[in-house]
Protein backbone atom coordinates (compact mmCIF):
# COMPACT_ATOMS: atom_id res chain seq x y z
CA UNK A 1 0.00 0.00 0.00
CA UNK A 2 1.42 3.03 -0.81
CA UNK A 3 0.41 5.84 1.59
CA UNK A 4 0.92 3.68 4.41
CA UNK A 5 2.47 5.90 7.13
CA UNK A 6 2.66 3.42 10.11
CA UNK A 7 5.94 2.19 8.13
CA UNK A 8 9.54 3.86 9.10
CA UNK A 9 10.80 5.28 5.98
CA UNK A 10 13.14 2.34 4.45
CA UNK A 11 16.33 4.64 3.63
CA UNK A 12 18.42 1.70 4.34
CA UNK A 13 16.50 -0.67 2.25
CA UNK A 14 15.57 1.04 -1.14
CA UNK A 15 15.83 -2.37 -2.89
CA UNK A 16 15.86 -5.99 -2.08
CA UNK A 17 19.06 -7.26 -3.47
CA UNK A 18 17.71 -10.55 -3.88
CA UNK A 19 15.70 -9.46 -6.63
CA UNK A 20 17.96 -9.97 -10.02
CA UNK A 21 16.38 -6.62 -11.50
CA UNK A 22 17.24 -4.84 -8.48
CA UNK A 23 21.28 -5.76 -9.92
CA UNK A 24 20.34 -4.83 -13.22
CA UNK A 25 18.94 -1.44 -11.52
CA UNK A 26 22.56 -1.00 -9.88
CA UNK A 27 24.23 -1.64 -12.62
CA UNK A 28 22.63 0.42 -15.12
CA UNK A 29 22.04 3.54 -12.27
CA UNK A 30 26.21 3.40 -11.69
CA UNK A 31 26.78 3.49 -15.17
CA UNK A 32 24.37 6.67 -15.49
CA UNK A 33 25.94 8.42 -12.55
CA UNK A 34 29.06 7.77 -13.61
CA UNK A 35 28.56 8.83 -17.34
CA UNK A 36 26.93 11.99 -16.10
CA UNK A 37 29.81 12.97 -13.99
CA UNK A 38 31.97 12.97 -16.42
CA UNK A 39 29.50 14.99 -18.72
CA UNK A 40 29.76 17.46 -16.20
CA UNK A 41 33.34 17.34 -14.99
CA UNK A 42 36.07 16.19 -18.35
CA UNK A 43 37.72 19.20 -20.14
CA UNK A 44 37.01 17.56 -23.31
CA UNK A 45 34.07 18.63 -25.05
CA UNK A 46 33.73 15.37 -27.62
CA UNK A 47 34.32 12.75 -24.35
CA UNK A 48 31.41 14.62 -22.91
CA UNK A 49 28.95 14.26 -26.00
CA UNK A 50 30.02 10.44 -25.81
CA UNK A 51 29.59 10.26 -22.12
CA UNK A 52 25.76 11.80 -22.83
CA UNK A 53 25.53 8.77 -24.77
CA UNK A 54 25.83 6.39 -21.54
CA UNK A 55 24.34 8.21 -19.99
CA UNK A 56 21.47 8.17 -22.25
CA UNK A 57 21.69 4.48 -23.32
CA UNK A 58 21.15 3.54 -19.04
CA UNK A 59 18.00 6.06 -19.52
CA UNK A 60 16.68 3.64 -22.34
CA UNK A 61 17.71 0.52 -20.24
CA UNK A 62 15.65 1.92 -17.29
CA UNK A 63 12.83 2.50 -19.65
CA UNK A 64 12.88 -0.96 -21.11
CA UNK A 65 12.95 -2.36 -16.75
CA UNK A 66 9.79 0.06 -16.33
CA UNK A 67 8.11 -1.45 -19.49
CA UNK A 68 8.33 1.12 -21.40
CA UNK A 69 9.66 -0.12 -24.58
CA UNK A 70 8.20 2.61 -27.29
CA UNK A 71 10.19 5.57 -24.80
CA UNK A 72 13.57 3.28 -25.39
CA UNK A 73 13.15 3.35 -28.77
CA UNK A 74 12.39 6.65 -28.78
CA UNK A 75 15.39 7.71 -26.61
CA UNK A 76 17.72 5.89 -28.52
CA UNK A 77 16.40 7.48 -31.45
CA UNK A 78 15.74 10.73 -30.89
CA UNK A 79 18.87 11.46 -28.62
CA UNK A 80 21.22 8.85 -29.63
CA UNK A 81 20.64 9.21 -32.74
CA UNK A 82 19.95 12.91 -33.85
CA UNK A 83 21.10 15.12 -30.36
CA UNK A 84 24.24 13.83 -29.30
CA UNK A 85 24.99 14.23 -33.26
CA UNK A 86 23.57 17.74 -33.90
CA UNK A 87 26.11 18.65 -30.22
CA UNK A 88 29.04 17.26 -32.43
CA UNK A 89 28.28 19.36 -34.87
CA UNK A 90 28.04 22.39 -32.69
CA UNK A 91 31.33 21.61 -30.95
CA UNK A 92 32.96 21.37 -34.36
CA UNK A 93 31.16 24.64 -35.73
CA UNK A 94 32.26 26.40 -32.61
CA UNK A 95 35.70 25.41 -32.15
CA UNK A 96 35.34 24.78 -28.69
CA UNK A 97 38.55 23.98 -27.12
CA UNK A 98 39.59 20.30 -26.76
CA UNK A 99 41.34 19.58 -23.65
CA UNK A 100 42.12 23.30 -22.86
CA UNK A 101 43.21 24.07 -19.05
CA UNK A 102 40.29 24.46 -17.33
CA UNK A 103 38.68 27.06 -19.83
CA UNK A 104 35.55 25.32 -19.99
CA UNK A 105 34.58 25.80 -16.40
CA UNK A 106 34.07 28.81 -13.73
CA UNK A 107 36.47 28.97 -11.29
CA UNK A 108 33.88 28.42 -8.10
CA UNK A 109 33.18 25.26 -8.31
CA UNK A 110 31.91 24.92 -4.35
CA UNK A 111 28.76 26.96 -4.18
CA UNK A 112 27.89 24.59 -7.48
CA UNK A 113 28.48 21.92 -5.63
CA UNK A 114 26.83 23.01 -2.49
CA UNK A 115 23.84 23.94 -4.61
CA UNK A 116 23.93 20.48 -6.59
CA UNK A 117 24.28 18.28 -2.89
CA UNK A 118 21.34 20.58 -1.80
CA UNK A 119 18.88 20.13 -4.25
CA UNK A 120 19.49 16.18 -4.08
CA UNK A 121 19.09 16.15 -0.75
CA UNK A 122 16.00 17.60 -0.86
CA UNK A 123 14.60 15.57 -3.73
CA UNK A 124 15.82 12.19 -2.58
CA UNK A 125 15.38 13.11 1.16
CA UNK A 126 12.12 14.18 0.55
CA UNK A 127 10.72 11.33 -2.20
CA UNK A 128 11.95 8.50 0.14
CA UNK A 129 10.36 9.99 3.13
CA UNK A 130 7.27 9.81 1.68
CA UNK A 131 7.00 6.76 -0.52
CA UNK A 132 9.51 4.88 1.28
CA UNK A 133 9.50 1.00 0.01
CA UNK A 134 6.32 1.57 -2.01
CA UNK A 135 6.45 -1.50 -4.59
CA UNK A 136 6.28 0.07 -8.07
CA UNK A 137 4.44 -3.33 -9.26
CA UNK A 138 5.15 -5.80 -12.14
CA UNK A 139 2.17 -4.97 -14.46
CA UNK A 140 2.55 -5.83 -18.13
CA UNK A 141 4.81 -3.56 -20.53
CA UNK A 142 2.95 -1.03 -22.31
CA UNK A 143 1.72 -1.82 -25.43
CA UNK A 144 2.87 0.44 -28.86
CA UNK A 145 -0.70 0.39 -29.80
CA UNK A 146 -2.20 1.64 -26.40
CA UNK A 147 0.47 4.48 -26.29
CA UNK A 148 -0.74 5.22 -29.99
CA UNK A 149 -4.39 5.39 -28.73
CA UNK A 150 -2.93 7.38 -26.11
CA UNK A 151 -1.54 10.07 -28.09
CA UNK A 152 -4.43 10.55 -30.59
CA UNK A 153 -7.33 9.83 -28.34
CA UNK A 154 -6.63 11.83 -25.03
CA UNK A 155 -3.63 14.13 -25.71
CA UNK A 156 -4.47 15.06 -29.32
CA UNK A 157 -4.39 18.13 -28.43
CA UNK A 158 -1.20 18.72 -26.76
CA UNK A 159 0.45 16.76 -29.54
CA UNK A 160 -1.02 19.02 -32.61
CA UNK A 161 0.61 22.01 -30.06
CA UNK A 162 4.12 19.85 -29.80
CA UNK A 163 4.12 19.49 -33.51
CA UNK A 164 3.39 22.92 -33.86
CA UNK A 165 6.17 23.68 -31.79
CA UNK A 166 8.41 21.88 -33.47
CA UNK A 167 7.44 23.07 -36.80
CA UNK A 168 8.56 26.77 -35.26
CA UNK A 169 11.87 25.61 -34.02
CA UNK A 170 12.20 24.11 -37.04
CA UNK A 171 11.93 27.89 -39.07
CA UNK A 172 13.30 29.51 -35.86
CA UNK A 173 16.74 26.99 -36.58
CA UNK A 174 16.83 27.89 -40.06
CA UNK A 175 16.20 32.00 -39.83
CA UNK A 176 18.47 31.94 -36.80
CA UNK A 177 21.86 29.64 -38.29
CA UNK A 178 21.49 30.65 -41.81
CA UNK A 179 23.31 34.10 -43.41
CA UNK A 180 21.79 37.44 -44.44
CA UNK A 181 21.35 37.37 -48.17
CA UNK A 182 23.21 41.10 -48.31
CA UNK A 183 23.96 43.56 -45.59
CA UNK B 1 11.54 -2.91 -7.30
CA UNK B 2 10.54 0.27 -5.67
CA UNK B 3 9.56 3.34 -6.48
CA UNK B 4 12.02 5.15 -4.60
CA UNK B 5 14.92 3.49 -6.17
CA UNK B 6 13.99 5.65 -9.21
CA UNK B 7 13.60 8.52 -7.85
CA UNK B 8 16.58 8.57 -5.82
CA UNK B 9 18.58 8.04 -9.33
CA UNK B 10 16.60 10.38 -11.28
CA UNK B 11 17.29 13.04 -8.32
CA UNK B 12 21.07 12.14 -8.24
CA UNK B 13 21.26 12.70 -12.17
CA UNK B 14 19.33 15.96 -11.90
CA UNK B 15 21.00 17.08 -9.59
CA UNK B 16 24.40 16.55 -11.37
CA UNK B 17 23.08 18.07 -14.12
CA UNK B 18 22.03 21.48 -11.79
CA UNK B 19 25.86 21.55 -10.76
CA UNK B 20 27.06 21.20 -14.50
CA UNK B 21 24.51 24.03 -15.61
CA UNK B 22 26.16 25.84 -12.64
CA UNK B 23 30.04 24.85 -13.53
CA UNK B 24 30.10 25.33 -17.18
CA UNK B 25 31.17 28.05 -19.06
CA UNK B 26 31.21 26.91 -22.31
CA UNK B 27 27.18 27.39 -23.88
CA UNK B 28 27.70 23.70 -26.05
CA UNK B 29 28.40 21.99 -22.55
CA UNK B 30 25.48 23.70 -20.61
CA UNK B 31 22.69 22.44 -23.18
CA UNK B 32 24.62 19.06 -22.72
CA UNK B 33 24.14 19.04 -18.76
CA UNK B 34 20.29 20.64 -19.26
CA UNK B 35 19.87 17.14 -21.51
CA UNK B 36 21.17 15.16 -18.27
CA UNK B 37 18.66 16.92 -16.14
CA UNK B 38 15.61 16.06 -18.93
CA UNK B 39 16.94 12.10 -18.94
CA UNK B 40 16.15 12.28 -15.36
CA UNK B 41 12.71 13.83 -15.46
CA UNK B 42 11.63 11.23 -17.97
CA UNK B 43 12.83 8.43 -15.64
CA UNK B 44 10.27 10.12 -12.97
CA UNK B 45 7.37 10.35 -15.80
CA UNK B 46 7.67 6.68 -16.50
CA UNK B 47 8.39 5.32 -13.08
CA UNK B 48 5.91 7.50 -11.40
CA UNK B 49 3.03 6.32 -14.46
CA UNK B 50 4.08 2.74 -13.74
CA UNK B 51 3.39 3.10 -10.13
CA UNK B 52 0.49 4.70 -10.10
CA UNK B 53 -1.38 2.21 -12.70
CA UNK B 54 -0.02 -0.64 -10.61
CA UNK B 55 -1.98 0.89 -7.44
CA UNK B 56 -5.39 0.07 -8.88
CA UNK B 57 -6.33 3.68 -7.90
CA UNK B 58 -6.78 5.19 -11.24
CA UNK B 59 -8.28 4.54 -14.91
CA UNK B 60 -6.29 2.06 -17.08
CA UNK B 61 -3.94 3.57 -19.17
CA UNK B 62 -2.08 5.44 -16.63
CA UNK B 63 0.98 4.14 -17.31
CA UNK B 64 0.42 5.00 -20.97
CA UNK B 65 -0.02 8.29 -20.37
CA UNK B 66 3.01 9.06 -18.26
CA UNK B 67 4.41 7.44 -21.02
CA UNK B 68 3.42 9.97 -23.76
CA UNK B 69 4.47 13.01 -21.35
CA UNK B 70 7.75 11.70 -21.45
CA UNK B 71 8.03 11.48 -25.49
CA UNK B 72 6.36 14.83 -25.57
CA UNK B 73 9.60 15.67 -23.14
CA UNK B 74 11.64 14.30 -25.36
CA UNK B 75 9.87 15.83 -28.34
CA UNK B 76 10.48 19.49 -26.57
CA UNK B 77 13.98 18.61 -25.94
CA UNK B 78 14.85 18.04 -29.56
CA UNK B 79 13.19 21.58 -30.75
CA UNK B 80 15.37 23.25 -27.52
CA UNK B 81 18.79 21.26 -28.61
CA UNK B 82 17.90 22.72 -32.46
CA UNK B 83 17.16 26.00 -31.53
CA UNK B 84 19.56 26.54 -28.79
CA UNK B 85 22.41 25.26 -31.05
CA UNK B 86 21.64 27.70 -33.48
CA UNK B 87 21.36 30.27 -30.90
CA UNK B 88 24.74 29.49 -29.65
CA UNK B 89 26.11 29.34 -33.64
CA UNK B 90 24.79 33.09 -34.09
CA UNK B 91 26.93 34.02 -30.83
CA UNK B 92 30.00 32.36 -32.10
CA UNK B 93 29.79 34.35 -35.08
CA UNK B 94 29.40 37.19 -33.36
CA UNK B 95 31.19 37.36 -30.41
CA UNK B 96 33.71 34.36 -31.61
CA UNK B 97 32.94 33.12 -28.58
CA UNK B 98 30.78 30.94 -26.83
CA UNK B 99 31.80 31.86 -22.65
CA UNK B 100 28.65 32.64 -21.36
CA UNK B 101 30.43 35.03 -18.93
CA UNK B 102 31.70 37.15 -21.46
CA UNK B 103 28.09 37.66 -22.76
CA UNK B 104 27.59 40.82 -21.18
CA UNK B 105 26.67 42.94 -23.52
CA UNK B 106 22.86 43.94 -21.83
CA UNK B 107 24.83 44.33 -18.35
CA UNK B 108 24.23 47.71 -16.97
Amino acid sequence: MAYDRSRPPAIGILMDLGDIRNWVFLVIAVVMLAGSIVVVTTRNVVHAALMLVATLGGAAAIFILLGAEFVAATVVLVYIGAVVVLFLFGVMITRAPLGGQGALDHSRKWPAALTAIATFAVLAGSTVAFFGDAEIGSGDPVLTSEIGSSIFNRFVIPFEVVSFVLLAALIGGIVLARRDPEA
Amino acid sequence: MTLSQFLVLSAGLFSIGVYGVLIRRNAVLILLSVEVMLAAVNINLVAFGQYLENTGRFAEGTAASGQVFALFVITVAAAEVGIGLAIVLLIFRNRSSVNVDELDALKW
